[in-house]
């Protein structure tokens, strides 16, 4: 079952020490999977009567040792998806259920983004393919966008409209963990809410969700690529696609499907959707343009996916669909593979950090020889922030937060070898521990040339002016809301209530301004909540300015245990349904989510 | 790569749930058969086969005649629950059963399991089943404490915190609802609505074309 083919003297692999378990500690865990988990200690009800016993958590396997740095993370993960030339049937405002499609509801102001040809249109096969997460762990099945883990990766661009039609052709027969009805999320475009992947719009050729009206085979999204603030714009220009300082930059799509995202984002359910515009002009030589920052681009931006796995003694991954909880990873799975590593040239790169859940937090240094390493902070949750942050050491990252990253590697020689390295701690579910140092190693940076060409990317400096920040308009606002974010009788709750797929808690006006505050009272939990379709601005986290790095545009702000933060939000353009959730699948899935509708 | 023992039964959970024959459902065309799935993890080797007592006094085996190859739905519970979690639950699931009509007891198989087996007899659970007026296909189970416990484990009825676990008055609000040919479980609040609950048996069912 293991591939020890790499482990012959030619090419001895650097053993990954850390994580070698000695060999009686290993038949011992696989005997207890052979049982099924049948190990697993009593509980206090167990042996009632007896005072003394108390129950102990489920024990996990550990998963196998893996080869450290034998694959290249994949090179599609950077380079664009190609776009088809046309659709067939073409797509169109209602669902098409005639030619197989799921029965959705319109889409919103479709003449206006789709019918002037400025569109370009994309197919996404959703199927079940082999994979090799590491090259110790036999291939095995994973259900991913076009058949790859993680998807490919969509460079779009403001102004131009994106059509994608999602087919469905998961095994519907499929046996095990994961949901063959699938609900694909945006994270976090202007979209209308038809096209933003509801969670209850769920569908596969045999089923559709609660919000849906007829199953199908595949269900068209209309990605219309305009700024927040396009109704306002157009008041005075008639060319406008709205605010261009609420720009969009990093974004991913996953799976939303009720109740089962967990499963199906570790199935593999994941990828990147690149937003570009004047200003990030995703091209590094744009001379001609006197807007363009001109940030690495091409090859030399690469999007790089967290996502913490567990696998078990066969090297398969591992899932307990029982658990009320989840199953936190022990394993930091980049760009879909374990422990790889990524050649790059001695010049400047743009890293887009993506933390993919399901349920670990991260803080990502860059060590050299031991020695952390500097580089230069540009975007959090995917926007730009105002001024690149200089010298910074660490990227945080809660459940579905970015962190844009300029990294110089001109400062090494040839040879060097660069560790991106997590030092968060983290031994359950609930909430991180802390940081430790040295840290597990995720990814090695092997720099291994000189740049072919002129390394011609901006030289970022604390002055550069990146994009201003929209104005915070406080007498706009209109109403006040707080969410509790608590557990109670074995789920997790939003002020005391279970998500409802067909219940809106929050109907905000289109076009009105609202202030939300967030409050996790437990000192048990962490709760990374994300709030679709507008991006917020933090006014005060636990009463007092957030860190700067958190002073421009989120979707996601991290509850820490006792932390409570104030949000101003504006919901402008589309109507309908969206939701807010914890952005720990297990809690997401175990009901900690609420709907709210613009109206 | 030979026939897994869960491919036959999978092959054997469609035709039981009379998928192929619906005239209102596409045949599957969609298959998984070409791939080997090892890491199963629910099963006969993972379901404690210990006995239960149903509130008819009938002996009853738990993966056997309860599981195997059942779609299921169920709670755990105890008579005398006064904090509202099981008279609430117990609402709910009689609006269930009533709305999955005929489906319960031939296709559907509801559970109602007692977390407190020393006061629950058999005879306590009829009397229960009568006062919230259960029909057929809606057993309420008792047995030893032990392998009450060793259950609810499995089922996920528990809570990671040892103190809030040992406390029945915070036992969890929550039906499981899954299939163990299709080895697909899920859980769906017990407290809300009864069509949350419905909506996840819908989802998890596939039978069912709309959720």
């Amino acid at each position: 079952m293991f591939n020890h083919k790499a482990l012959d003297d030619t090419n001895k692999p650097e053993l990954d020490n850390e994580q070698v378990v000695d060999e009686s500690r290993r038949n011992l865990l696989r005997l207890s999977i052979l049982g099924g988990m049948a190990a697993v200690a009593t509980s206090k009800l167990a042996a009632a009567g007896d005072d003394d016993t108390v129950s102990t958590p489920i024990i996990y396997p550990v998963s196998p040792p893996v080869l450290a740095w034998q694959e290249s993370i994949p090179e599609y993960v950077y380079r664009p998806k190609q776009p088809v030339g046309e659709l067939s049937p073409p797509p169109q405002q209602d669902s098409n259920t005639g030619f197989g499609e799921c029965g959705r509801d319109p889409i919103q102001r479709w003449e206006a983004f789709y019918g002037d040809d400025n569109h370009d249109t994309y197919e996404l096969h959703v199927k079940e393919a082999m994979h090799v997460f590491n090259p110790a762990y036999p291939a095995q099945p994973i259900w991913g966008y076009d058949g790859v883990y993680p998807g490919p990766t969509f460079h779009a661009y403001y102004g131009r409209t994106v059509v994608t039609r999602v087919f469905n052709e998961l095994p519907q027969d499929h046996v095990g963990y994961g949901s063959p009805e699938i609900s694909m999320h945006l994270h976090n475009l202007h979209t209308p809410s038809e096209s933003d992947g509801f969670p209850g719009d769920y569908f596969s050729p045999n089923k559709a969700g609660p919000t849906l009206l007829n199953p199908g085979s595949f269900k068209d999204h209309c990605y219309p690529n305009v700024y927040a603030g396009y109704d306002k714009s157009r008041e005075s220009n008639p060319t406008a696609i709205g605010d261009p300082n609420e720009a969009l930059g990093t974004l991913w799509y996953h799976d939303h499907t009720l109740d089962a995202t967990g499963a199906n984002v570790l199935k593999g359910m994941s990828g990147f959707y690149l937003l570009f515009d004047e200003i990030d002009s995703g091209n590094e030589n744009d001379f001609d343009n006197p807007k363009a920052l001109r940030l690495p681009s091409g090859d030399y931006d690469v999007p790089l996916m967290f996502q913490d796995m567990r696998f078990d003694a066969n090297g398969l991954q591992f899932h307990d669909q029982m658990s009320p909880e989840g199953v936190l990873g022990d394993r930091t799975v980049v760009n879909g593979k374990i422990k790889p590593y990524f050649k790059v040239a001695r010049r400047k790169y743009r890293l887009r950090l993506l933390n993919g859940g399901p349920t670990r937090f991260y803080e990502f240094y860059l060590v050299h020889n031991g020695i952390v390493k500097p580089f230069t902070y540009i975007a959090n949750d995917g926007n730009l922030l105002e001024k690149p942050l200089m010298n910074q050491t660490k990227v945080g990252l809660g459940m579905a937060e970015r962190g844009d990253i300029i990294v110089d590697f001109s400062a090494f020689a040839l040879g060097s070898v660069i560790y991106l390295v997590n030092r968060m701690e983290q031994d359950d579910t609930r909430k991180p521990k802390g940081t430790k140092t040295p840290g597990e190693q995720v990814l090695k940076f092997i720099v291994d040339r000189n740049p072919a060409e002129p390394d011609n990317s901006r030289v970022l400096t604390a002055s550069t002016f990146m994009r201003a920040l929209p104005p915070i308009d406080l007498t706009q606002v209109e109403q006040r809301r707080t969410f509790k974010f608590e557990r109670t009788n074995g789920v997790w709750v939003v002020n005391g209530k279970i998500f409802k797929v067909d219940n809106a808690v929050a109907k905000p006006k289109l076009g009105s301004a609202e202030i939300w505050t967030l409050r996790n009272d437990s000192g048990g939990w962490a709760h990374p909540v994300h709030i679709h379709f507008e991006e917020g601005r933090i006014l005060k986290r636990n009463g007092v300015a957030p860190p700067i790095h958190e002073r421009g545009r989120k979707d996601v702000y991290v509850l820490k245990p006792n932390e409570t933060v104030e949000i101003f939000m504006r919901f402008r353009d589309f109507k309908g349904k969206y939701v807010m959730h914890c952005h720990n699948l297990a809690h997401e899935d175990h009901a900690m989510m609420v709907r709210w509708d613009i109206e | 790569m030979t026939i897994t023992r869960r491919q036959v039964l999978s092959g054997m959970g469609v035709a039981a749930a009379g998928l192929i024959a619906s005239p209102l459902i596409k045949p599957i065309t969609q298959t998984s058969n070409k791939f080997n799935y090892a890491n199963k993890t629910h099963g006969p080797d993972y379901f404690p086969n210990v006995t239960l007592t149903t509130h008819n006094n009938k002996q009853v085996k738990f993966y056997d005649d309860l599981i195997k190859d059942k779609f299921v739905v169920i709670n755990m519970m105890y008579a005398q629950c006064s904090e509202g979690i099981c008279p609430i639950t117990a609402m709910n699931m009689r609006h269930v059963q009533k709305v999955l009509g005929k489906r319960v007891g031939r296709d559907i198989h509801m559970y109602s399991i007692t977390l407190l087996p020393d006061f629950d007899t058999p005879k306590v659970l009829k009397s229960y089943a009568e006062l919230h007026q259960v029909g057929p296909g809606w057993q309420f189970l008792t047995g030893k404490q032990a392998d009450i416990d060793l259950i609810r484990r499995k089922l996920g009825f528990y809570d990671n915190d040892p103190k809030v676990d040992a406390d029945i008055t915070q036992h969890a609000g929550v039906v499981r609802i899954g299939h163990d040919a299709y080895d697909r479980w899920m859980m769906a609040p017990a407290l809300g609505s009864p069509e949350q609950i419905l909506q996840v048996i819908r989802h998890a069912d596939r039978v069912s074309v709309k959720a």
